[in-house]
C-alpha cells in the first residue's frame, strides 16, 4: 500500500504550492514562470497566487499526477442510462474507458460500480436493472484489461436517488452508475 | 341465533395478552418509539353499498377514558368499506342492555345492526349485536378487557372482527398488523426504518434503523417474524429479525444481489433472488439446513417471487420475454410460464390468500397501477389510478390490498378494497413504502 503512505504529502505539497507561501523557490521548477501557463505546472492552476508573484510551484511528482488523475476523474465519475436499458452511450464509455486506463496503470486501485435505476419499476427489479448497468460498466472495463480484482459490483436500485422529483430530469439524474474509488 | 357467551374467545384473548406483555416489555425497552406519529386516516370512496350500522358507546367506558372502545369498532367498520357507521350525534338512543334496545329507534335511522353493551367493573366488555329488521340478536359476548390502553383497543379490535364475521361471514383484520418501511432525509443524510404497526396505523414501533436501505420485508407465516434486505459493507444481505425479541439473524450474503425473500407456506425456506452465479434468478433457501436451491436458470432479471398458499407453485418477475411480467414455475423447478401478456410491464405479483387471483403492478399508458390478475379469466383488473403506486400485498382475508402511492409530500400508504369501491390513505411523513399485512395472528 505504498500509495496511500504517499497521499498525505503530495497533498500537503499540492496545498503549499496552492498557497504560495513556502514553496522552494530554487527547486527544479525554477525557470517555470508564475502565469505562464504553457509552461506551469497544472497543479498551481487557479490558486490564485499570480497576485503574489514570486511563488513557484513545486514540479510534479508521478504521484502527484496520479492524485491529480484521479481528482478529475472523480468529477466525472457517473454514466447516465435510458429508461429500463443498461446500454452505454459513446460518451458513457469514454468515462469509462478514462477510468479503466487509470485502474490499468494504478493496479492498487480500487473502485466500487454502484448502479442505480429511477423510481419507476419495482424496487427489486430496479436493483436488477441496477446491477445490469453496472455490469455493462464492468465488462467496458474488463475489455480494457481492468483486473476483475480491481473493482466490486452493488446495486441500490432506486433506493438512493441522486435527485429527489418525479419528473424527467429527477430520473435521468438517477438511472446511473457511480464509479466510486475506495 | 345466539352464540354462548364466549368461551372460545376468551381463551384467545388470554393468549393475546400473555404474548403482548411480554413482547409490550421487550418492544418498549428495546425501541422507546411508541409515541411515534400516528398515521393519519383518510376514506375516500363511496358509502353507497356500504351497510349502515351503528356502534353504540359502552357503558361504563366514559369521555375521558384514554380508549374509546365503541369509536375503534366503528373507525374499523368504516374503513373496511363495507360499513357506514352512524354518527353518535345522530342516535337516539344509547342502550346497555337488551331491555333498553328500542328497535322502532333504530328502523327510523335505516340502521341495519346495532352493536352495544356495557365496559363492567370486572374488566369485562360485554357486547350484544343485533339485526334491527329481524329483530334478533346475532352475538352476545363478554370479553376480557384489562384497562391498559394498548390492551383495551385489542379488545376493541377483536370485537370489530366478531361484528364483522357475524355480518359479513368473513373473518375480520382488524387485529392483524402491517409492517413498512420508510425513508427519511436525502444524499449521505438518507436514513431508512422498518417498522410494524397495528393494522390501523396504531402503535408504530421501529425495528431496525439503518443509514443504508432496508427493503422487501415480508411476514413469517406465523406472524412472529419478518425477513428483509440490508445492506451492509458494501454488500446487500437478507436477515430475519423476531418482532417480539429483536433478535435478528443474517440468512445470507452472497456477492451480488441479495433480495426478495419471501416464506413458503410452511414457514421453513425462503424463496429469494441471488445473482451471485450470473443474474438475479429465483432460489430456495431452506431456513434450516442454509441449503440453497437454484430454480430459475436464465440471462434476464427473474426476481420477485411469491408463493401459492398451497406451497406448490411461485410466480415472480421475469423480464426473459422484453419486457418485466409475470410467470409462474413449480416449487419443484421445470420451465416457467408465462402468465401475463396484458399491458407493457406487469411485475411483483403476490397470491391472494384462497389462490385464486394475483395482485400486481401493471403498467398502463398512465404510469404504474395496482391490479388483479385472474388466474382463471386470464384477466387484468385494476383497482387503482395513481401514476407511481407499488407494493401491493393482499390483506390475510383477501378483501383488502394496503399498496404505496405518491402522494403531495412523498410516497404514503393506501388501502383499496378489492372491488375497487373503497381507497384510503395513510398519511405519515416521511416517505412510507412498501407496505406488507400480516398474516392473522392466531388460528382461531
Amino acid at each position: 500500500m505504498q500509495v496511500r503512505n504517499i497521499v498525505i504529502p503530495a497533498v500537503l505539497a499540492l496545498f503549499m504550492a496552492a498557497c504560495g507561501s513556502t514553496a522552494e523557490r530554487d527547486s527544479t521548477a525554477g525557470q517555470t514562470t508564475v502565469g505562464d501557463s504553457s509552461t506551469r505546472d497544472s497543479s498551481a492552476q487557479g490558486a490564485g497566487d499570480q497576485d503574489r508573484g514570486s511563488a513557484k510551484p513545486l514540479p510534479m511528482s508521478e504521484e502527484e499526477r496520479q492524485q491529480q488523475q484521479k481528482r478529475q476523474l472523480m468529477q466525472n465519475n457517473t454514466v447516465y442510462f435510458e429508461f429500463d436499458s443498461s446500454d452505454l452511450s459513446s460518451e458513457a464509455q469514454n468515462t469509462v474507458r478514462a477510468h479503466a486506463e487509470f485502474l490499468i496503470n494504478n493496479p492498487d486501485m480500487n473502485v466500487r460500480l454502484e448502479g442505480h435505476a429511477d423510481e419507476r419499476g419495482t424496487r427489486e427489479y430496479n436493483i436488477g436493472l441496477g446491477e445490469r448497468r453496472a455490469q455493462a460498466v464492468a465488462r467496458v472495463m474488463l475489455s480494457r484489461g481492468v483486473s476483475s480484482d480491481q473493482f466490486e459490483i452493488i446495486s441500490y436500485g432506486e433506493e438512493r436517488p441522486a435527485a429527489l422529483g418525479s419528473n424527467e430530469e429527477a430520473w435521468a439524474k438517477n438511472r446511473r452508475v457511480e464509479i466510486v474509488y475506495r | 341465533m345466539t352464540h354462548p357467551t364466549g368461551a372460545p374467545t376468551a381463551r384467545r384473548i388470554d393468549g393475546w395478552s400473555r404474548c403482548l406483555l411480554s413482547m409490550s416489555l421487550v418492544v418498549t425497552a428495546l425501541f422507546a418509539n411508541v409515541g411515534y406519529a400516528q398515521l393519519e386516516i383518510t376514506v375516500r370512496g363511496g358509502t353507497e353499498r356500504a351497510i349502515p350500522i351503528a356502534v353504540v358507546p359502552l357503558q361504563g367506558n366514559n369521555a375521558g377514558d384514554p380508549v374509546d372502545v365503541s369509536r375503534i369498532v366503528s373507525n374499523n367498520l368504516e374503513r373496511s368499506g363495507l360499513f357506514d357507521p352512524l354518527p353518535r350525534e345522530d342516535m337516539l338512543e344509547k342502550p346497555a342492555t337488551p331491555e333498553d334496545l328500542s328497535l322502532r329507534n333504530w328502523r327510523t335511522l335505516g340502521v341495519e345492526y346495532v352493536v352495544f353493551g356495557q365496559l363492567r367493573a370486572n374488566n369485562v366488555v360485554r357486547f350484544h349485536l343485533v339485526d334491527v329488521f329481524k329483530g334478533e340478536r346475532l352475538m352476545a359476548y363478554d370479553m376480557p378487557a384489562p384497562r391498559q390502553v394498548e390492551q383495551l383497543r385489542y379488545t376493541a379490535h377483536d370485537v370489530s372482527d366478531l361484528v364483522f364475521e357475524g355480518i359479513t361471514g368473513n373473518q375480520g383484520v382488524f387485529n392483524t398488523r402491517i409492517a413498512y418501511v420508510t425513508s427519511t432525509g436525502a444524499g449521505d443524510n438518507q436514513r431508512f426504518r422498518l417498522t410494524v404497526a397495528d393494522a390501523d396505523g396504531y402503535n408504530p414501533r421501529v425495528l431496525v434503523r439503518s443509514n443504508e436501505p432496508i427493503m422487501s420485508p415480508a411476514w413469517s407465516p406465523d406472524a412472529r417474524q419478518l425477513a428483509y434486505v440490508g445492506y451492509a459493507n458494501g454488500r446487500s444481505a437478507i436477515y430475519t429479525i423476531d418482532i417480539a425479541s429483536g433478535d435478528r439473524r443474517r440468512v445470507i450474503s452472497e456477492p451480488g444481489i441479495n433480495g426478495s425473500p419471501a416464506w413458503s407456506p410452511d414457514g421453513s425456506k425462503l424463496a429469494i433472488t441471488l445473482s451471485y452465479e450470473e443474474n438475479p434468478d429465483i432460489y430456495v433457501l431452506d431456513l434450516n439446513s442454509g441449503q440453497k436451491r437454484r430454480l430459475t436458470t436464465h440471462w434476464g432479471i427473474d426476481t420477485e417471487a411469491a408463493w401459492s398458499p398451497d406451497g406448490e407453485r411461485l410466480v415472480f418477475t421475469s423480464d426473459r420475454g422484453g419486457a418485466p411480467q409475470i410467470y409462474r414455475i413449480s416449487a419443484s423447478g421445470g420451465s416457467p410460464e408465462r402468465l401475463t401478456f396484458d399491458g407493457r410491464q406487469n411485475l411483483r405479483a403476490s397470491y391472494a390468500p384462497n389462490g385464486e387471483k394475483l395482485v400486481l403492478v401493471h403498467q398502463s399508458d398512465r404510469g404504474y397501477q395496482i391490479a388483479l390478475y385472474d388466474l382463471q379469466r386470464d384477466a387484468i383488473l385494476p383497482l387503482t389510478d395513481g401514476r407511481l403506486d407499488e407494493s401491493p400485498s393482499f390483506a390475510p382475508n383477501g378483501q383488502l390490498v394496503i399498496y404505496a402511492t405518491k402522494g403531495a409530500s412523498g410516497t404514503e400508504l393506501a388501502t383499496v378494497t378489492v372491488d375497487a369501491r373503497v381507497r384510503q390513505n395513510l398519511r405519515q411523513a416521511g416517505n412510507v413504502r412498501e407496505p406488507v399485512w400480516s398474516p392473522f395472528l392466531d388460528a382461531r
